[in-house]
């Protein structure tokens, strides 16, 4: 009993260990601390929308649109810091007010999808699918089917925030491992976590518990929004640039790294540190599959497939004596 | 004695290190109706469980028409012909009733479905069954009690030799119980042998050929009818003489805490002018027949429905416009479904024993004070479980009213509603709900018991209002609690008798509905 509950937790951390050793002896270049910082701050932008994420799905919800929202993000970003930068200077001053429109951007994004579901009562997969489409559409719009980019004095200022830090520990590796950590206590130690597990788990007893479902709810759109403009902040000084393609498909890449981690799909249980175990997992397929030889890069997606798939079977719960 | 159809021998059955079956014997003769009762946890479930094909014996055997049976599946020993009936229902909300009386066994026309010949043939059934219930209707759109007689009709479909059935009645009207008591004499008749359990000992005794009394996993009594009265079956079921199940009432109430003044409640059964008071240490009763309004009523009050009209507390008026603002005035509400909508099943009894006070664990919910009020509960409670880490789900359904009882408390409400304080759950855990209701109303709380259950009204509440067809149709207080009385307020009938205590209709019962 308790070693399949056991295994049921920590078969992912399990899973990641493995995938941490193969990389290793497949090759020597992938313990190389620039290989690692890659892979990880690589990893935080997925990383910070499926830590949002896991408390959406938790209770009972989805949110399709994060992968555009980035991209919307990234693009009003990036033009008003350009169009800023005239008026306020080359300087840092541009680009807090920058971050401060992304972070603000993706409040008010992840409110007008919780509002919708909440309060317009619209399932999420509906609205989420809808929002995904607006915002995708949006920044082609703005980017006028090409690419934004940032002005070039303010890309020198910004680009240390993605490529800089503590040694090889770059900034958003800092930024996703505080978050992971505040969101794992979030969800673990705090009411807001314990509703949302219990929101996902049985709605009409959270609500005859007195528990605000609607505004829960909401909370965890707005926090996923907030989460998506953190990683947008991350991601801009990476390129410089956004396009209609940016984050195309990070809503996939992010919903299943939460499956991975153990979240239930259905709601309910939430697992915020399994998220991130699953982030890494997704991460190091590809990276291992860019070092070594043996399987075509192009088959990444295959395999992540596999893994998903694998990983939601060995956690199915065992079913009582039913046949 | 001619051969049984189905039977136990010496069937013992371990989950894990414990043993819940101790070497049963159980026989099922056609054309007789079996009874099989037992406190909560006493192995009923397993039994049937074991009957069912759904569980296997650990030692001992099935014996289907004296051979070893050959089932080792619910499907498989339908096909033998041994059908259960759950508690919980078996159907699909989104289909029809036609559908799903004969899901997995549809009639077709070559590759087609027919349509026409499945609904005749569920139409004649449910007729069969004298229910009004409409073929075509979806599940979802149909009361509890019809799902009920659903799954009745579609376990008659089956043509069971062996029909076994799990508190039955428990969601039934009075009319419904009736015609499943008419059903139950019918497939006698054919020879049918049924096995029920049922915590209504009334029920057993006007249906039962053959009691078998079953404690702790042993059984301990058996006979045959007329060998056993009610009070024979209570006592042999918990082990004691059961003398007072009732505490003594409250020989006086404080000040008002809570008044209602002409309420409206909107919804598929409206309340219409609903006037009520309680007083500080009271417990008020409410009574009617399923479909009054009752729970309405009661929702409205605790801020899950919608209502108009004035509700005070303690003299102060106060908006209710949801479960937050309620428990902010001090009500509390215990729902009458408490697995879905009064408990997290899938979650540990600390998440839900904290989970409507968890405001007063602190930001940050402090572990050691959660397990403190587990530990609390648990004894004050009496609430029985292996282990505060295991799922509310897995309690024996007295263990679940409790946990729900020691949930609700935590909030410390002044007023407690309580939605059927006690179906589904056996006398000797009645008994210890009774004096926990008792006991909040001499703490000064004010206590509100709704039950269809005449007998626990009458011997609980210090006064009853009595609803029919959403209104408040009359109210008793101390001698004139008698069953005459509530069920003439209750079926309409004009005339209430007066006796010491007092009666009073309400005026606006005349009016049409």
């Amino acid at each position: 009993m308790t070693r399949r509950i056991d295994f049921h937790l920590l078969g992912p951390l399990v899973a990641l260990i493995g995938l941490f050793i193969l990389g290793a002896l497949l090759n020597p270049a992938f313990l190389a601390p620039a290989n690692l910082s890659n892979v990880l701050a690589r990893s935080a932008f997925i990383g910070l929308i499926a830590v949002g994420m896991t408390f959406v799905i938790t209770q009972g919800g989805l949110d399709l649109s994060v992968g555009s929202m980035a991209a919307f993000l990234a693009g009003a970003m990036i033009m008003v810091m350009n169009w800023l930068a005239p008026i306020t200077g080359e300087n840092w001053s541009t680009i807090l007010i920058g971050m401060a429109a992304a972070l603000l951007g993706g409040v008010l994004a992840g409110w007008v999808n919780g509002a919708l579901v909440t309060k317009a009562r619209i399932e999420a997969f509906i609205v989420t699918l809808g929002t995904m489409g607006i915002f995708r559409s949006l920044v082609t719009w703005l980017a006028d089917g090409g690419t934004l980019s940032l002005d070039s004095g303010l890309r020198g200022l910004y680009r240390p925030v993605y490529f800089s830090g503590i040694g090889w520990i770059t900034w958003p590796i800092i930024v996703f491992a505080a978050v992971a950590i505040l969101g794992e206590w979030l969800m673990r130690h705090t009411r807001f976590g314990r509703h949302v597990e219990a929101i996902g788990s049985n709605d009409r007893v959270a609500r005859y518990s007195a528990v605000d479902v609607e505004r829960v709810r909401l909370q965890t759109y707005v926090l996923l929004g907030a989460l998506v403009g953190l990683a947008t902040i991350l991601y801009v000084p990476r390129l410089g640039s956004a396009s209609g393609s940016t984050g195309v498909l990070w809503e996939l890449e992010a919903i299943a790294a939460v499956i991975i981690g153990g979240t239930a799909l259905k709601g309910g249980r939430g697992r915020v540190w399994g998220t991130v175990v699953g982030v890494l997992i997704l991460s190091l397929i590809d990276n291992i599959l860019n070092l070594a030889d043996i399987v075509s890069p192009y088959l990444n997606g295959a395999i992540q497939g596999i893994i998903i798939v694998l990983a939601v079977v060995l956690q199915r719960e065992k079913r009582p004596a039913e046949v | 004695m001619t051969a049984p159809v189905l039977a136990l021998s010496a069937v013992t059955r371990r989950f894990g290190e414990i043993e819940v079956l101790h070497g049963v014997d159980l026989a099922l003769q056609a054309g007789e109706v079996h009874a099989l009762i037992g406190e909560n946890g006493a192995g009923k479930s397993t039994i049937m469980k074991i009957l069912g094909g759904f569980l296997q014996p650990t030692t001992g055997q099935v014996l289907l028409d004296g051979e070893p049976a050959a089932y080792r599946s619910g499907p498989a020993a339908e096909a033998a012909g041994i059908v259960v009936i759950h508690q919980e229902f078996n159907l699909v909300p989104d289909l029809s009733v036609a559908a799903n009386i004969f899901l997995g066994r549809e009639i077709t026309r070559g590759p087609r479905l027919d349509h026409k010949a499945m609904a005749d043939a569920a139409a004649a059934l449910l007729a069969r069954l004298d229910t009004p219930i409409r073929p075509g209707a979806l599940i979802r759109d149909l009361s509890v009690p019809d799902r009920q007689m659903v799954e009745i009709a579609k376990a008659l479909s089956r043509r069971a030799r062996v029909l076994i059935m799990d508190e039955p009645s428990a969601a039934l009207t009075r009319r419904e119980v009736e015609s499943l008591y008419a059903q139950v004499d019918r497939l006698r008749a054919e020879g049918v042998a049924l096995l029920f359990c049922s915590h209504r000992l009334d029920e057993v005794a006007r249906l039962a050929d053959r009691i078998t009394v079953l404690r702790d996993g042993s059984v301990v009594g058996r006979a045959v009818r007329g060998e056993m009265t009610e009070d024979g079956m209570a006592t042999a079921m918990v082990g004691r003489e059961l003398s007072d199940i009732f505490p003594a009432k409250a020989a006086s109430f404080g000040d008002e805490l809570l008044r209602v003044d002409h309420l409206n409640v909107a919804g598929a059964v409206p309340v219409r002018d609903a006037t009520l008071t309680l007083r500080h240490g009271e417990v008020l009763g409410i009574a009617g027949l399923v479909g009054s309004g009752r729970t309405e009523l009661a929702e409205a009050i605790a801020g899950l429905r919608r209502s108009d009209g004035r509700i005070s507390v303690r003299g102060a008026p106060t908006q209710i416009g949801s479960p937050a603002d309620a428990a902010r005035a001090g009500i509390a509400y215990l729902t009458e479904d408490r697995k879905e909508a009064g408990l997290l099943l899938d979650k540990p009894l600390t998440q839900n024993l904290t989970l409507a006070a968890l405001g007063s664990f602190g930001f940050r919910i402090d572990a050691a004070r959660e397990a403190a009020a587990m530990a609390d509960a648990t004894r004050d409670f009496d609430i029985r479980a292996a282990s505060p880490d295991m799922q509310a789900g897995s309690l024996s359904g007295g263990n679940q009213q409790k946990l729900l009882l020691a949930k609700t408390m935590l909030t410390e409400p002044r007023i407690v509603i309580i939605d059927e304080p006690t179906r589904g759950i056996d006398v000797g855990t009645k008994q210890q709900i009774y004096r926990f209701v008792r006991s909040l109303a001499a703490e000064g709380r004010g206590v509100i018991v709704i039950s269809s259950e005449l007998p626990e009204v009458m011997g609980l509440a210090d006064r009853v209002l009595v609803m029919r067809q959403g209104r408040i149709a009359g109210e008793v207080a101390g001698d004139a609690i008698t069953e005459e009385n509530i069920v003439r307020l209750a079926m309409g009938v004009a005339g209430g008798a007066g006796g010491a205590g007092s009666t009073r209709q309400d005026e606006t019962r005349k009016e049409p509905a």
